[in-house]
């Protein structure tokens, strides 16, 4: 095989069918996909829950993570928020002509972990490449299916005031470890990724608690957009406290440095848990048993005033608006 | 404006130092700052450059009168 | 506690509050103007804490917020430019110029827009692509400035030619001035700005107390630089003894920093510069000096500032002078918003419209 991605290889022809077999096959191999026919032929009874994603990430290679793994764990989480349990995944592949070799298989073998961590199978695929500038390295969507364990389902119109409002971790940590390799920045920063799939973590919280209202990971936008979005879809006003929430001091630090705030940076290994106050104890317990919630903590309450918005109560006892930005954050001198 | 944010200096070499903030390194430029700062110190950073040397001792003066002006002892 | 914590402690915040309560019996309008004293106070939750007594007003502290539509479009048009590279900080990404366009929708249309965090970084883009211009925009007051007079000088001394700057530096004492002089202002004292006082010292604020009569208050960005420095506006009130005081003695010395001042003045000369939302100030702005003539922008690339009207409806001026809060503005919340600015007080994220729109809790 050459050492560069070329056009012949999304033809379909046989340098496609190599690339498959030699690269894609050896990574995600399993019973279902092993068959290489056009579909995937699945036996799923009972309601499902299905999400979809594209991952663009640049770049591809960051501490911590990549643009694999985090496609993988970004769908799991997606249909794990729904409180269903994530079984299989289709991923799609759009690659740039001119791609390393090198690369892409990294990528494909970090997949293959984070889907044998998550405990899905990836049972369909598809590659394209595309001319050289026509996309920036690689582009991946993946679709995930998962069984709906409980019912009612979690979901952002159930937060009900009085609910307690839990957090399975630290803030802003995938988004700055993304900002630290950004050229024109130029910092260094011990900061990784938190890119991690939660289906596990999220088993045990269902398994203690007996209705989970909402469940929702923080992606982009952070903690703060997320936040506003369920106080909108539910009505409600999310009450926080600024100094419950915890944040690591080398996020805080570069956050500082950049004139960023860590509440819109994306998460990708947490997530905000919404549960009628009298569990909260239980959820939490369940939570801080996993190796991805040590540091799970509450964070605020649900309320009926201000709804549809989020006030944050700072550390002086004083209130303000944390609200939804216009865009992305951008870094600043002012 | 002008976001400036305290960094301790681990390093200094002609007019560059290393700066450090919860485990963030940075460089920054000295050409602006009128004290030549040493190891050790913080500086005040501003847009790359160090603007000015916190002056540790000043700071807990300073937060001293504050509580005396209360008769406070909170520290 | 260390001594950064000692300026947040929450206790010693309530016990300056209380204090502040107990003391400010009849009201007093203070202005900051400095958009991180802005956002210091609402982010804080300061504001909501404050006594009723004690009436924030936010001023032109925010460089962004005060960037001329002209100065806008004189950066839009350098954008266009297909060899040209322009180097901004983030900040002034999203504010608009003429028909709503700002560097973003330029980047969308095929601009080369880079943010860089320092003006040093602007340098090494323009050492790793040689074969364009690249154009650092500057904005800032008296902080910013230095770093980028700094840089100018480090392009000279390196011998770089395709490296330019554009300059929108604006200067501080001026702008106060210019509100003062306005017969309807309604400001008892001001707050002001940390770090431009760092470089600037304390000197040329004198005239807020000599011919004005008006106390104020150099200050940190901590809740209890804050406090304190209304409570100390507060009994110079009650004294009748207003001064140019300085809290800040941990950053800010009596007399400046005069090294960054050489630099500035070595590279920058002061000029009359437009102010969005206020209009001409004399002597406010900094250009680049005739010795350094080859690294201006306006020159090099033989750029105009164009007029251009004033917004209709927008009521900015009113707001940047304390003479209005933003609410009592007709468009504010409604045809003005952080999603689509119409002034310069909702521009930047840190200007009074936005922060009012964005922290302030309703009752």
């Amino acid at each position: 095989m050459s050492e560069r991605l070329l056009l012949d290889h999304g033809s379909g022809g046989k340098a496609s069918q190599r690339l498959v077999a030699e690269m894609f096959m050896r990574h995600l191999d399993n019973e279902i996909l092993g068959r290489l026919d056009d579909a995937a032929f699945l036996n799923v009874s009972g309601p499902i829950a299905m999400s979809t994603d594209s991952f663009t990430v640049d770049p591809i290679f960051f501490p911590g993570g990549d643009i694999g793994c985090l496609a993988v764990h970004g769908t799991v989480n997606d249909v794990s928020m729904l409180g269903a349990k994530p079984l299989y995944l289709t991923c799609g592949f759009i690659l740039e002509e001119g791609l390393d070799l090198g690369d892409l298989e990294r990528v494909v073998a970090s997949m293959g972990r984070a889907a044998r961590e998550a405990g899905v199978l990836v049972v369909a695929g598809d590659t394209k490449v595309v001319p050289r500038g026509a996309a920036d390295k690689m582009f991946i969507n993946t679709t995930g299916i998962g069984a709906v364990v409980v019912d009612p389902a979690p979901s952002g119109h159930r937060a009900r005031p009085g609910d307690a409002i839990l957090l399975s971790g630290t803030m802003g940590d995938h988004g700055l470890a993304i900002l630290s390799t950004r050229q024109g920045l130029s910092f260094e920063s011990p900061v990784v990724s938190d890119c991690a799939s939660l289906c596990h973590i999220v088993g045990r919280v269902l398994d203690a608690v007996p209705d989970v209202h909402v469940l929702r990971d923080p992606t982009r936008g952070g903690l703060a957009t997320t936040l506003n979005e369920i106080a909108g879809q539910s009505g409600v006003g999310c009450f926080i406290e600024e100094s419950l929430i915890p944040v690591d001091p080398a996020v805080a630090g570069g956050c500082a440095v950049l004139g960023l705030d860590p509440l819109y940076l994306a998460n990708e290994g947490k997530f905000i848990c919404i549960v009628p106050e009298e569990d909260a104890e239980a959820a939490l317990a369940a939570m801080r048993a996993d190796p991805l919630g040590r540091g799970a903590c509450r964070i605020g309450e649900v309320r009926a005033d201000h709804p549809g918005k989020v006030v944050m109560i700072t550390p002086l006892g004083g209130q303000r608006l944390l609200g939804m930005l216009e865009g992305e954050q951008l870094p600043r001198i002012c | 404006m002008c976001l400036a944010v305290p960094m301790e200096i681990i390093a200094i070499a002609d007019n560059v130092a290393d700066v450090e903030i919860g485990g963030v390194k940075r460089q920054v430029r000295l050409d602006i700052i009128d004290e030549a700062p040493a190891v050790g110190d913080y500086v005040i950073v501003h847009a790359g450059f160090a603007l000015r040397r916190l002056d540790r001792e000043d700071a807990l003066e300073t937060i001293k009168l504050f509580q005396d002006g209360l008769n406070l002892e909170l520290l | 506690m260390s001594s950064f914590e000692a300026f947040k402690d929450p206790a010693l915040c309530r016990r300056l509050l209380e204090q502040l309560r107990e003391e400010a019996a009849t009201p007093i309008r203070f202005m900051e103007v400095c958009g991180t004293h802005t956002v210091a106070i609402f982010q804080s939750g300061l504001r909501s804490l404050l006594p009723d007594t004690i009436v924030h007003l936010t001023g032109p502290g925010c460089p962004v917020c005060v960037t001329h539509e002209s100065e806008v479009a004189a950066f839009l048009e350098l954008a266009a430019r297909d060899d040209v590279i322009v180097a901004t900080f983030g900040d002034l990404m999203r504010v608009p110029g003429p028909k709503g366009r700002n560097l973003k929708t330029a980047s969308a249309e095929g601009a080369a827009v880079e943010v860089v965090y320092s003006p040093f970084d602007a340098l090494a883009l323009a050492k790793d692509n040689p074969d364009r211009t690249v154009v650092f925009l500057g904005i800032g007051f008296e902080t910013t400035a230095p770093t980028v007079a700094a840089t100018i000088r480090l392009a000279r001394e390196q011998g770089l030619g395709n490296f330019l700057v554009m300059s929108f530096h604006k200067l501080v004492p001026p702008a106060l001035r210019a509100l003062l002089a306005d017969p309807e202002a309604r400001i008892d004292a001001f707050l002001l700005p940390g770090h431009v006082s760092a470089v600037i010292g304390a000197a040329p604020y004198q005239f807020l107390a000599d011919e004005y009569r008006i106390p104020s208050v150099i200050t940190g960005f901590e809740p209890v630089d804050i406090l304190q420095a209304l409570l100390h506006i507060v009994r110079m009130r009650r004294d009748d003894a207003p001064a140019v005081v300085n809290e800040y003695t941990r950053v800010v010395p009596q007399n400046g920093n005069p090294k960054a001042l050489a630099v500035m003045s070595e590279v920058f000369v002061p000029v009359d510069a437009l102010w969005r939302g206020i209009g001409v100030l004399p002597q406010s702005g900094l250009a680049l000096s005739e010795a350094y003539a080859a690294f201006d922008a306006f020159k090099v690339l033989r750029i105009d500032l164009k007029d251009h009207p004033p917004l209709p409806g927008c009521r900015c001026g009113e707001v940047l002078k304390g003479k209005i809060p933003p609410d009592r503005c007709p468009l504010f919340a409604k045809a003005c918003t952080p999603a689509n600015p119409v002034g310069p007080c909702m521009v930047s994220t840190e200007g009074g419209c936005a922060a009012y729109y964005k922290y302030r809790v309703d009752a």
